[in-house]
């Protein structure tokens, strides 16, 4: 797997909100990650982990507080980067082909020569033989292979990803977790919320666990991570 | 609670002397006799109710701008109150067309438009009450209401100019027109009075949304426990 | 540019989309010939009557259709998220706006052309002296129609009762659109047709006018 472009990227979060109405997805919630890290979010339902994703990839505007992107080493550009986003849904488009879609983003994104990128991103998905099938007839592992191709066209140093393996069969799942072990022996900072244990989980270097969209507990601050992992789903 | 009574009583008692300087004070108009006296309130309304949304654009754009509810609820009830006061125009509109004319409706230009000027603040509140979401209906709401209002000046302009090319009944008068000076006194009299009255609704008005907001807020939060 | 860049790129997705199912052209297509057909049953379609009334009548099928094609602009986005892939993906989201309202404009344009024919045959008016214009009149007013609508259709995308809300907050928005296109329209078919400047400036404007206000406004269309 290729090493991501730049210097890893870490996030901050100080003192986020998110309302929702009356209701607080997120109350007050700081937190950092540091670049290259690879944190497990848990939690029960409601908790405000899709949240937390989803501002973290600035997708979601927080109530108030601030969302910052440092980086290992002074860069303007990590800071900007886009991340990676892989969510419950696959976010690409059925009516289109493998190859279709993953064009589309890599010109959007201005990567340079991109039929190379894809073609590269496609064979290390193992999706090279379905390129021109349109996704519509894909299988559910398929289809969350082609996110995370996606999600990968431009190398972001940071990876965020919402229950990846949600849909998957054990040998998606496998393949998932070994995708992601590469990506954070790379250097990617990699931030995942996942339910319970299993192969994907155990790649974390960190875990935190949200309630009520607050931070519970924390490895970082003795929290064991199967504590964090197996109290999520109460 | 004593300033609303205090500014309530002046407002009735605007409206009244306005009344009074309409039935009795304008002298009678030539042609038209009695009915043409609603001239004042049909006028009048339609200036405060265009007024009530320009009050709505300001708010929407500031609640674009800064995000405070408080613009929001300005929005909303600016709307609500100028949506009453077109209402009242379209109402009068035909109530002196009927004596005067012998029919219910005419297409003239300026009432025509304030029809649609109608429709689009009746979509406006609509639009509120069919988004789940207080955050996203207050900022989508706002930005409908932009657009609303920068069509305004389009809207009349079109159907001033290609909508009235046939010679028929304009009430209040085409340009060239004029008020008899004390008609005109007691007309901006009315405006006058007209305006603190929508003044004073808006007020009240806002006074109940920050209320109700305030009241959704807890309800939210007692479901949520 | 990347805006523009990004914006091209985008519209070569809307397109290949479309022309691959076709689906919104054909369903817009017979949608106006059947509003076409019924108008002629109100009216007696002898010639002076229809070049009175054909051309409103055809704009207002346009504005219709445009209603019911507008519909699926933003909703389509919301199936698998891609919306979200797009936000992620482009620097500035008036992109986003840019390649749908060209491409929203490109669908309605094909519709108008492919439907002109039937109108003048159908309705006895000559069309062929004046196509040039006509073409022109059709492209202003359906940018026109299109930038308000792919507004507003993100804006319905987000609401319940989209299929409703969106000829509602749609059709009062465009009323100086309809009346400014009907009337260049009707002065070329008119026996002496000429050109009402008056009116295609008006169309030019108004589609500045709201083109700017989707520039400034646009991107919280899309916010969460």
């Amino acid at each position: 797997m290729t090493p991501p472009a730049g210097p890893s990227s870490g996030i901050r979060f100080e003192n986020i909100d998110k309302r929702y109405g009356g209701l607080y997805a997120l109350r007050r919630l700081t937190m950092e990650v540091t670049p290259g890290e690879c944190v497990v979010l848990a939690g029960p339902n409601g908790s405000g982990k899709t949240t937390l994703l989803r501002i973290a990839a600035r997708l979601v505007r927080p109530s108030s507080g601030i969302v910052t992107f440092p980086s290992a080493h002074k860069s303007p550009a990590a800071g900007d980067a886009p991340t990676g986003f892989v969510a419950h849904a696959t976010m690409v488009y059925d009516e289109l082909t493998a190859e279709e879609n993953l064009t589309l983003f890599a010109r959007l994104l201005e990567i340079p020569d991109p039929q190379t990128r894809v073609g590269k991103l496609l064979l290390e998905v193992g999706l090279v033989d379905r390129r021109s099938s349109l996704v519509r007839t894909f299988s559910r592992g398929m289809r969350q292979r082609v996110a995370i191709a996606r999600a990968l066209l431009h190398e972001p140093p940071l990876l965020l990803l919402d229950e990846p393996a949600t849909g998957l069969d054990p040998q998606g799942t496998a393949w998932l977790a070994e995708t992601l072990r590469r990506l954070r022996d790379a250097g990617c900072t990699i931030l995942m919320s996942l339910h319970g244990e299993s192969n994907i989980s155990s790649l974390a270097t960190r875990g935190i666990r949200l309630e009520a969209g607050r931070v519970a507990a924390d490895t970082r601050t003795g929290a064991t991570l199967q504590s964090i992992l197996t109290f999520a789903d109460a | 609670m004593i300033k609303q009574v205090i500014a309530g009583v002046l407002v009735v008692g605007l409206m009244a002397a306005a009344a009074y300087a309409a039935f009795f004070v304008a002298p009678p108009e030539r042609t038209m006799g009695l009915i043409q006296r609603i001239f004042y309130f049909h006028a009048a309304s339609a200036w405060a109710g265009m007024t009530a949304f320009f009050v709505c654009f300001v708010a929407n754009l500031q609640y674009v701008w800064r995000r405070q509810q408080k613009w929001d609820s300005l929005a909303v009830s600016a709307a609500e109150v100028g949506v009453a006061f077109i209402t009242v125009v379209l109402i009068t509109g035909p109530i002196w067309a009927h004596p005067v004319w012998g029919i219910w409706w005419t297409w003239d230009a300026r009432l025509t438009s304030t029809f649609v000027l109608w429709l689009l603040y009746v979509s406006y509140l609509l639009l509120r009450t069919l988004i789940e979401d207080p955050d996203r209906r207050d900022l989508l709401s706002a930005i409908f209401g932009i657009f609303a209002f920068v069509d305004v000046p389009l809207v009349y302009g079109s159907i001033r100019w290609w909508r009235t090319q046939h010679p028929q009944p304009v009430i209040m008068g085409g340009p060239g027109s004029g008020l008899e000076p004390t008609m005109r006194k007691v007309f901006f009299f009315s405006v006058l009075a007209l305006h603190a009255l929508m003044v004073f609704l808006i007020a009240e008005r806002y006074r109940l949304e920050k209320l109700r907001t305030k009241l959704d807020v807890v309800r939210r939060e007692a479901e949520a426990l | 540019m990347s805006l523009l860049a990004n914006a091209s790129v985008l519209l070569g997705k809307e397109l290949r989309t479309e022309f691959r199912s076709r689906e919104l052209l054909t369903t817009t297509v017979v949608f106006i010939l059947m509003v076409i057909v019924l108008f002629s049953f109100t009216f007696d379609p002898t010639s002076a009557e229809s070049r009175r009334f054909g051309p409103g009548l055809l704009w207002l099928a346009f504005l219709f259709a445009a209603s019911l094609m507008l519909q699926p602009c933003f909703l389509r986005e919301q199936t698998n998220d891609t919306l979200s892939a797009l936000r992620l993906s482009v620097e500035d989201p008036f992109a986003i706006f840019l390649a749908k309202l060209t491409a929203n404009t490109l669908f309605l344009l094909l519709t108008e052309f492919l439907l002109l024919p039937i109108f003048s045959v159908l309705y006895n008016v000559a069309v062929l002296p004046v196509l040039g214009w006509l073409i022109f009149v059709f492209f202003l007013g359906s940018l026109g129609v299109s930038i308000a609508g792919t507004a507003l259709s993100a804006i319905s995308a987000q609401a319940r009762m989209r299929e409703l809300l969106l000829p509602l907050l749609l059709l009062p928005l465009l009323t100086p659109v309809l009346v400014a296109s009907t009337e260049v329209t009707k002065a070329l078919l008119d026996p002496s047709p000429y050109v009402s400047w008056k009116g295609i400036g008006f169309l030019a404007v108004f589609d500045l006018v709201f083109l700017t206000a989707l520039w400034l406004f646009g991107e919280y269309l899309l916010e969460e």
